[in-house]
């Protein structure tokens, strides 16, 4: 069956059954690779991409659920030659040891950022919980979400995000 | 335990004549107040019981703020009748307890009396703490004067005239305290009478399961008959319980002692920090409660047995893939629910059979759309069961179309109403306890590694 799914501001038609999950259409159909398959549970976070401004996790979200909504993705953050601010931060604070858990934390403290744009150590925490990484670069991962929120203060978001933010 | 609770009335005032009488039941003198005793001067071993007691009790978690320093108080606890936060009980001399004598406590822990001789709003459930013993009493007085004082004053109810006049209470008491230590049932053995005490009285069950009067009391003749608490269903756990399994002593035991079991799934909600405290008592205490609870639950009626066999068969046989995709909610059961709920993992690794679900056949949906909206997050310095939440990825239609589904699939009892009001409800205090609460969740008391698999 053909489904249409919005990611980082393109349409894309997808011949898939409606209960996959959202993840393997990005990594298997748009290969786009950032959203990393972890647990397929829901129970680590690796996978987690933007719904409609909300931090989601695409192992256990089904694309039936997606219906006109956008979905962002890390690739549609920034570039490698311009990084969105919550990608310069996690390299300036060299926040990824293998990196794994890293595209999945850096888009949930981007949707943290968009709405409170000035979280504190408490709420960054509570907001990541969900996010495993086994490496253990939580400390690091900590400053660089206060770091982007700082660039974020000064810098603009990059364009393709503009549509997804609500 | 006792949030969405209770409370005395203008109306009780007036049922008990006048304002004279009324005024001469309301007064009580106060008991002098004492510097805070020196910690050194309790008893080691009184203090150590009297932890458990807490632990029984369930102190902290009305007397914590979430995140907060512990038996600071502070807890806003709405009630039908306006807010009111529970009180400072460390041993601060100014904002506490400290200058409360043992005799002071157990007063209020008998008649809801503090020690300036105010009455208490029986959101704090002295209509339980009255069967308390004065040995326990003490128990507890010891373990609370020997924690950290911590400076906190406790905020003003939020409750309108006359409610805000603690005379009212007294009229209250009248028509609903009843007064006396527990008395054994001399036909049980000691181990019921046990349970039956710590049930009763500390553990004070019934605050929740027992439903509530147009004046915030228990309903007599109702007894366990079910509740609410904060936003969630406080199950029937008598007769009427709509466990799809009948329980039994063993599996209360390990459900109140583990926080879940394979035939009924996790204990959530605010079940989840009684569980969590009782996995830090000794275990004879749990068991004794599970025995005398297996009694207040009855005897299973054959109908039960044979539905509760049913459901286990069907749960434990290889799962048919769901795959009927014309409903709605089949689809996304299918994708979003069945990858674990129908794996056959164990509890607590893989989700519960939804058969086995109580909360899916429990009288109203509001359990099953919180666990739904914000999943189950995990215990703090324990091992616990997760599961991720749906608030993000679902519309309310789609949750309902899941709610819908579930009731339909999984449960003999007719379709719910007001499926869409409960998840639109459920939202919004999802949003607000997450605002308020910061981390850590459903943390026990005193966190103690379980032994879970
Ligand atoms: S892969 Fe999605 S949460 Fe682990
Ligand atoms: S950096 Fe390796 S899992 Fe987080």
């Amino acid at each position: 069956m053909t489904i249409t799914l919005k990611v980082n501001g393109h349409d894309h038609q997808i011949d898939a059954d409606p209960d996959t999950p959202l993840l393997y259409v990005l990594r298997d159909d748009i290969r786009l690779n950032g959203a990393k398959f972890g647990c397929g549970l829901g129970q680590c976070g690796a996978c987690t991409v933007i719904v409609d401004g909300k931090a989601v996790l695409s192992c256990v979200t089904p694309v039936l659920l997606l219906d006109g909504k956008q979905v962002t993705t890390i690739e549609g953050l920034g570039t490698i030659d311009a990084p969105a601010p919550i990608q310069r931060a996690f390299m300036e604070e060299q926040a990824a040891q293998c990196g794994y858990c890293i595209a999945g934390m850096m888009m949930r403290a981007q949707a943290l950022l968009q709405r409170n744009s000035k979280p504190t150590d408490e709420q960054i925490r509570a907001e990541l919980e969900p996010n495993l990484c086994r490496c253990g670069t939580h400390m690091r991962i900590l400053r660089a979400v206060h770091r982007a929120a700082q660039l974020m203060d000064t810098a603009e978001l990059s364009p393709s995000l503009e549509g997804s933010v609500q | 335990m006792t949030r969405t609770r209770i409370i005395a009335s203008a109306v009780a005032a007036l049922l008990i004549g006048g304002g004279a009488a009324a005024f001469a039941v309301a007064w009580r003198p106060a008991i002098a107040a004492i510097e805070p005793p020196a910690p050194k001067s309790f008893d080691p071993a009184l203090v150590k019981r009297g932890r458990d007691l807490a632990a029984l009790g369930n102190c902290t978690d009305c007397h914590t703020v979430r995140g907060g320093k512990t038996f600071a108080g502070g807890l806003p606890v709405p009630t039908p009748f306006g807010t009111i936060y529970s009180s400072n009980i460390t041993p601060d001399a100014d904002t506490g307890i400290g200058t409360w004598s043992q005799a002071a406590f157990r007063r209020a822990m008998r008649s809801g009396i503090n020690r300036e001789g105010q009455h208490l709003y029986p959101t704090f459930p002295y209509d339980h703490f009255t069967n308390v013993t004065d040995e326990d009493d003490d128990a507890l007085y010891a373990y609370l004067m020997t924690r950290p004082a911590v400076h906190a004053p406790t905020p003003a109810n939020q409750l309108s005239f006359p409610l805000d006049q603690r005379f009212v209470v007294a009229g209250w008491k009248l028509l609903f305290l009843r007064r006396g230590t527990y008395a054994p049932d001399s036909a049980q053995t000691a181990e019921w009478n046990r349970g039956a005490y710590l049930v009763e009285g500390l553990a004070h069950c019934g605050s929740c399961h027992t439903p509530r009067n147009a004046l915030g009391a228990e309903r007599a003749g109702a007894s366990f008959a079910g509740g609410d608490v904060d936003n969630w269903n406080a199950y029937a756990i008598n007769a009427r319980s709509p466990s799809p399994v009948p329980w039994d002593t063993a599996a209360l035991f390990s459900y109140l002692r583990q926080g879940w079991h394979p035939d009924h799934g996790v204990a959530r909600g605010p079940m989840a920090e009684v569980v969590s405290n009782l996995s830090s008592v000794d275990e004879r205490d749990v068991h004794a409660i599970a025995t005398y609870m297996t009694s207040v639950f009855g005897a299973p009626t054959p109908d039960q047995m044979r539905r509760g066999n049913e459901v286990l068969a069907k749960a434990k046989a290889p799962a048919v893939p769901a795959s009927q995709t014309e409903v709605p909610g089949a689809s996304i059961y299918a994708a979003a629910c069945a990858t674990c709920h129908e794996t056959g993992r164990p509890v607590p690794y893989g989700g519960v059979n939804l058969g086995l679900s109580t909360a899916i056949s429990g009288p109203d949906p509001r359990n099953v759309a919180n666990i739904v909206l914000s999943g189950i997050r995990p215990v703090e310095g324990e091992r616990s069961p997760i599961m991720p939440g749906f608030a993000n990825s679902m519309t309310n239609d789609q949750v309902a179309a899941v709610l819908n589904y579930l009731r339909s699939r999984f449960s003999n009892q007719p379709a719910w109403t007001g499926v869409e009001k409960t998840i639109e409800e459920a939202r919004r205090t999802q949003t607000v306890s997450l605002q308020t609460s910061p981390p850590p969740h459903n943390a026990p008391a005193d966190p103690t590694q379980r032994d879970k698999p």
